[in-house]
């Protein structure tokens, strides 16, 4: 580690162990999240309505590893280590995304919100502005397209060295990893499904842009990291990224495969399609 | 038939639509009806097929492939990318048509497996030529003669792909339409 540390020279405010007021106002921000998804669930359940505990699951860890990226051991060793650095990338970009839109917040918020802020809440999902990020191939953009500002722009150099920015790229990548997977398998309802085709070409273009990626920063590490750390956190970020991608695809498809038996079993019980083996 | 009324009553009335697709017979109307998913399921499960071969045996077990040769051209890369993304998307794909076959009665095997030997040995063909030669991402083998190497590589790519077309033009739709009938 002492050698990697030469990496950012420049003494930095950023005290290493936690325990800035920072960090604390992070925590803070975090616990409160999971706290008013608690307070949700509770509420629910009081009106007799309950919530599946799996989502609360899923709620509780996508917070966790949110946090995990940007405060404590992970977070700090993530300034000095590439692999560190591409492990926090993985938590906020891809797997705490995935587990909260699992978590199907604004489903909980519908259900137990009073009537006026849930109509204002589903007015705003229903807006312009709000139905051109929530697009499969606009969140795709924003999402590719921000991972690649970070590494060919000083975005990484200033990332690497300044806390600021360093939490403002971690909730970019939250953001938008969170707009892209709700584009493309979101539970939550969606006033404007997009269609499957449009999902497949956004999917498939976000991961091989990952993956490209994953194989320029090998090629060409960032400023100031190590060729063998580069080449280890690319590696990590090829073969983890496609796990996490893969669950996505799964998940996709099953939708798709649900949808279509659902299809199948209107068209039969209608008599369309004999489902049975007379024919 | 009686199967699956008994199956309907102990779910009650809403289940009986569901418990009938599910159950539905296979016949040979179905698979010829379902002719062209029957090709695309094995062709996308194919093309996956032959990239996860690619990726643990060659890459992960033997350890001939390397990740990346630094050298190759931006458009090499491109198309790594994309060759990478579609396969993941394509077995897990194939996969899910395969299931839809089945509950609708419609799976021909035959097919299928024609559809998986022409997807497998095009993307072979495709990454034996294009990928390792024309644009060098990387070589099969780091070693002096490669010419050994490269035929066999893309000689049972011919192979998988001339099986492929043998087997769906014997399995094609007017056959099947036939098999019903005879």
């Amino acid at each position: 580690m002492s050698a990697v540390s030469a990496v950012s020279p420049i003494p930095t405010s950023h005290a290493h162990g936690g325990g800035t007021p920072l960090d604390v106002i992070l925590m803070v921000l975090f616990a409160i999240s999971w706290v008013v998804y608690l307070s949700g669930v509770v509420s629910s359940h009081s009106r007799g309505r309950p919530w599946p505990l799996f989502r609360l699951v899923f709620w509780t860890a996508g917070i966790a590893l949110a946090a995990a990226a940007v405060v404590g051991p992970l977070a700090d060793a993530a300034h000095e280590s590439f692999v560190a650095h591409m492990w926090a990338h993985l938590f906020s970009g891809m797997l705490a995304p995935l587990l909260l839109v699992l978590a199907a917040p604004v489903t909980l918020a519908l259900r137990t919100l009073d009537v006026t802020p849930a109509r204002r809440l589903s007015r705003l999902l229903r807006s312009a502005p709000a139905r051109l990020v929530a697009h499969p191939l606009s969140a795709a953009v924003l999402s590719a397209g921000g991972l690649w500002v970070i590494y060919v722009t000083p975005v990484f150099e200033s990332m690497q060295t300044n806390r600021i920015s360093h939490l403002f790229v971690h909730a970019h990548l939250l953001a938008a990893g969170y707009l892209f997977t709700a584009a493309v398998i979101g539970i939550d309802p969606r006033p404007h499904p997009p269609g499957r085709a449009v999902s497949v070409v956004a999917l498939v273009s976000v991961m091989a842009s990952h993956g490209i990626l994953a194989k320029n920063l090998y090629a060409h590490p960032p400023m100031g990291v190590p060729v063998s750390d580069a080449r280890e956190g690319a590696q990590l970020m090829h073969y983890l990224g496609a796990w996490a991608e893969g669950t996505i695809i799964v998940i996709f498809c099953t939708q798709w495969y649900r949808a279509a038996g659902q299809r199948l079993t209107r068209q039969v019980s209608r008599g369309i399609v004999d489902g049975s083996a007379r024919r | 038939m009686a199967n699956v009324a008994s199956t309907a009553n102990v779910r009650g009335m809403n289940a009986e639509p569901v418990a009938r697709a599910r159950r539905a017979q296979p016949s040979w109307r179905a698979r010829a009806e379902r002719s062209a998913q029957n090709a695309w399921s094995g062709i996308l499960f194919g093309v996956g097929l032959v990239a996860f071969v690619d990726e643990t045996v060659f890459h992960q077990l033997l350890h001939w492939h390397h990740f990346y040769d630094l050298g190759s051209a931006d458009l090499g890369l491109v198309s790594d990318g994309f060759f990478h993304a579609v396969s993941w998307f394509a077995t897990i794909a194939g996969l899910f048509l395969l299931a839809d076959l089945r509950r609708r009665g419609g799976l021909h095997w035959a097919r299928w497996a024609g559809g998986v030997f022409l997807g497998s040995g095009l993307f072979q063909l495709y990454d034996g030529t294009v990928q390792h030669k024309w644009w060098g991402i990387h070589q099969i083998r780091y070693v002096e003669d490669l010419l050994p190497y490269d035929l066999t590589w893309n000689l049972i790519a011919g192979l998988l792909v001339v099986t492929g077309i043998v087997l769906l033009v014997r399995t094609r739709r007017s056959r099947t339409l036939e098999r019903e009938t005879s």
